[in-house]
Parts: structure tokens; sequence; C-alpha cells
């Protein structure tokens, strides 16, 4: 069956359909009740057997390339516009189909922001090439 | 079992076995669910206990040891004794018909309210005898999603009857489904599919059974030359044809004439069997160049034929008959054949490819090498792009 990732950003992608400030400056039940449906998300994917892993990762990003023969690396962190897409995290799925991956991401948008309502977040949906071959 | 140091025991024997103890556990009255969680614990005891006291009735040894953890889960009484007593169970043969077994495991297990990952998953598990945890590595997924999925899925039969004839038609699109999921892990889908449906047309006469059957065959047979020792896909066409498997092929093509004579007047060969003579016909060629395409092309008009909307229904069809087509009454015939699916295909790698392929058929090379670069650029598989990508640089170079 199909894998897909579906990534949260912390910044980057589509305009906010709702603009919200960063989490940090929400008040602390709604950062508990957001953080807790993000829990929820793991244990239903768990529960429908449509689940591989999920990962956070931190913002602090790095570019790294070679930097040539007997040379160190080069490294940056910027400058980068502040809009560059910076992936915060994701859950990997086993579907059936891309429409199911697509409910998922839907369903996890839906996660409760500032006040408790909906916070509309835009979530990338994208398929895992496999690896295996097939038989056909 | 493999680094048992103690016994060699036959894994594939021991799993055959599973069906008919299952059914017979299942036709008893016991609970489909429980009977075979009970079935899994007794089969992982045999690979532990048969190398040092292999038993005298294997079959009956597995229902013994199944029941009594059954009646011990329901007990849930400490599990002391148990070693002793299983290396003592020798009951009676039950007198059971195999086949009729592995038909009745196969429909509850393909049971149409299931979703396909659940039926191939429920399948393997309970006709195959494989572990959740051989599943889950084929299927590139955690352990406990794939039991997770499973356990889901015999929820979802509970209370359901099992007695009634199943539909065959889901049966086949499963076993076809778990041969074309293909080779990962330790376990080997395809052939495991093929032993699946080996079995299926030992329980049933249904020419489909064997048509499909013969499909893989043919279809496996030719596994070997399909990919080079780096890994690439080699297309049919180049593929060096003296890898092909020839025992498996005569066996595909002997399975295949015995389906045909099954068939009457005023019912044709379904699409197992037509697609299995398409198979056959590229296996029986000695050489790309002498491939019988027109043969090959009226067989995709039988096989679009059986749909009342081809395009819509069986778009694959339609695209295999496109290439056809462009063998026998050329390129540009063959192209505006896949135009026709453009809406229904078009953002589906194969359907580039297959365009690729027909316009450097046709020796427009830059066009092919864009439809290539299309394809390639939605493949959903690493071989699959990989090789996309070369033909695009192939037909770009030239």
């Amino acid at each position: 069956m199909p894998q897909f990732l579906l990534l949260k950003y912390y910044r980057g992608g589509p305009e906010q359909h709702h603009p919200f400030p960063p989490m940090d400056q929400w008040d602390p039940e709604d950062v508990e009740a957001h953080l807790a449906f993000l829990r929820h998300v793991t244990e239903l994917l768990k529960e429908n057997g449509e689940y591989v892993e999920h990962q956070a990762l931190t913002p602090e990003r790095t570019w790294v390339r070679y930097g040539g023969p007997d040379a160190a690396p080069v490294t940056t962190d910027g400058p980068l516009p502040e809009t560059s897409d910076l992936v915060a995290g994701w859950w990997k799925v086993d579907v059936e189909s891309r429409e199911r991956a697509v409910e998922l991401a839907a369903y996890t948008s839906s996660e409760p922001g500032p006040g408790g309502g909906p916070l509309y977040e835009w979530i990338d949906v994208r398929e895992v090439m496999s690896g295996s071959t097939s038989g056909d | 079992m493999t680094d048992n140091p103690t016994g060699q025991l036959d894994e594939g024997a021991l799993r055959a076995l599973v069906p008919r103890v299952l059914a017979g556990m299942v036709r008893r009255g016991e609970d489909f669910d429980a009977a075979e969680d009970a079935l899994q614990e007794a089969l992982v005891e045999a690979l532990r206990v048969w190398p040092e006291r292999p038993p005298r009735d294997p079959a009956a040894w597995l229902a013994t040891v199944a029941t009594r953890r059954l009646v011990d889960a329901r007990r849930s009484e400490a599990a002391r004794h148990r070693r002793e007593e299983e290396t003592q169970a020798e009951p009676r043969p039950a007198a059971t018909e195999e086949g009729d077994d592995t038909l009745f495991l196969l429909f509850c297990c393909c049971h149409p309210d299931l979703t396909p990952a659940s039926q191939v998953a429920l399948t393997l598990r309970a006709v195959g005898g494989l572990t959740t945890h051989e599943i889950a590595d084929a299927f590139y997924v955690p352990e406990a999603t794939m039991a997770q999925r499973i356990s889901r899925a015999k929820r979802s039969l509970r209370g359901r009857r099992l007695d009634q004839p199943g539909d065959l038609a889901v049966v086949l699109r499963v076993l076809y489904l778990i041969y074309t999921a293909g080779h990962a892990g330790r376990v080997d889908l395809a052939a495991e599919a093929i032993r699946l449906a080996r079995q299926l047309t030992l329980a049933t006469g249904e020419p489909e059974a064997r048509g499909l059957l013969a499909l893989m065959l043919l279809n496996h047979a030719r596994l070997p030359a399909r990919f080079d020792p780096e890994g690439r896909i080699v297309t049919l066409d180049r593929q060096d044809r003296g890898l092909w498997d020839t025992r498996e092929i005569a066996e595909g093509v002997r399975v295949l004439q015995s389906a045909l004579a099954a068939q009457t007047e005023d019912r044709g060969p379904g699409r197992y069997q037509v697609e299995a003579a398409i198979a056959a016909l590229h296996d029986d060629s000695p050489s790309a160049e002498e491939t019988d395409w027109p043969q090959i092309l009226a067989w995709y008009d039988d096989l679009v034929a059986l749909s009342d909307d081809p395009i819509h229904q069986d778009p694959a069809a339609v695209l295999g008959r496109a290439v056809a087509v462009g063998h026998v009454l050329g390129a540009d015939a063959g192209l505006r054949e896949t135009d026709r699916l453009r809406e229904v295909l078009g953002d589906r790698h194969r359907w580039h490819a297959v365009r690729g392929h027909l316009h450097e058929l046709g020796g427009d090379l830059p066009a092919a090498a864009a439809a290539y670069s299309e394809a390639a650029r939605r493949a959903t598989s690493v071989a699959e792009r990989d090789h996309l990508v070369r033909q695009a640089a192939r037909a770009r170079a030239v």
C-alpha cells in the first residue's frame, strides 16, 4: 500500500487560512489541548493500522555543502528569507489511497488553535517512493 | 526456525497445514478470531518442539495444541503444564477435505466488507501461515501496525456468517494483489501468492483460478531477467530470454491450456486467462522482434471487451492494448489509443511511459524523451523512477 508523509511546517506553505500567533504566545490550556490532539492523531493512526512513524524536528537548520578538495565543508544557517519553508515534523502513514492520506491530513489540520477553534493549518502530503520491486 | 540447531523442519509443509486445521476449528464452532490466534501460538510451539519430537500426525497435533490454547485462554489458567501436554498430544486425525478448507478460509479472509489491505494481511496470516512480523516486514510497516490491522479485520468479521459461499472474484483479486506486492524482507510475496493460488486451484475447478495461477507463473518466469545485477529494470524487449524459467513457463502454459479447455460456448475466458494468454505469447517468443503482436492484440481486444466501459473500468487493459496497436498498426495509431485515456490516466507514470515507448517506436526521440521525463516525475517507486530517468537521458543522447 502507498505510504505518505503528512508534513507540518514551522513556516512556509500557502498563505494561512486563519492567521495565528506562534504557539509560545498561546494560553497554556490551548497549548495543552493542541498537544493532546496531536497525541490523539498518533493514537488514532495506530488504532487504524495506518501508522508507520512520526517525528518532530527542531527549528534549528544548518545548510551544508561539500567545500571542495582539502577544504572544510561549507555551512550556513542563512541568510534565508523568513518565509522559506521549514519542516517541523511528520506522520508517516500506510494507507489504501492518496484520498485517504488527504482525508487524514485534513483531520490533522482541524487541530485546536488559540481559543480552541480549528487551526486550519496547511499540511503537506507527500507520497513516499516504494523501494520494493513489483512482481507484475 | 532457520537457525534452529537441533533439527530441520520444512516450514513450507508446516504452513500448508494451516488452512485445514483452522477451518476444522471454525467448522466445529470456534470463533474465527480466537481460533486463528490460538493456531498462531501452536505454530510457534511446533517450530520449537518438532525438531526434537516430530509428531506422527502434524495436523492433528496442531489442532490439539491450538484447541488447548483456546481452552486455556478461556479459563485463563497458568501455562505451566502446557509443554508436557503438548509433547504427548497425539489425537486421532480428523477426516477433512483439504481443498474445501482452503476455499472456506479464503472466503473468510477475503470477505467483501474488509478493505483490500485487511484482506491481504488476513489471508497471508490465516491461510498462508505467515507471522505478523513477516507480513509487516513485507509491507514496510511496524509489526504493531500490522497486528492492529489484522485484529481489526478479525473483529469486523465477528458475528458474520462465514458458512456462506464467498465471492471468488474477490479472492482472486486479493491473491493477485499479494503477487504484485513483490518482494521485501524475508518473505517472497510473489512466491507465496503462487503457493496460495496453487492451493486454490486444488480447491475449485473454476477456470479463472487456474487462469490466475497461469498468469502468475508466466510472469514470474521472467523475473530473473527483469533486473540486471545492479538492480536496474530491464524492459521486456531487452531481456536476456535465456534467463527465463522454462520450467515455470511450461507449467504456466499447461495450467492455462487446462483452464481454456474448460470454457463453454456461452462463457468465454475471464480476465486472468486472457492476461495469461498474453503473457504466454511473450514467453513463447524466441526474441523481441519475433513477438506475435497481432495475436497479442487479438487477446487485448477480448480483454477490453470484458468491460462495459473499459476506459473507466479497466484503463490498464486499454493502455496495454495501445502498445499492441502501436506494434501492429504503427506508433501513431497506438498514440491515438492512449489519447482516449488522457483524462483517466494522464497523471500516472505508466501512461507517460507507454507514450514514450510509442514515440520511440515511431522514431520521434525528442517526444519520447519528453514523455519519459514526465513519467519519471510521476513514478512511485525508486527503481521505476531511475529507469525512466535513464530512458529519457538515452532518448535525448541519440
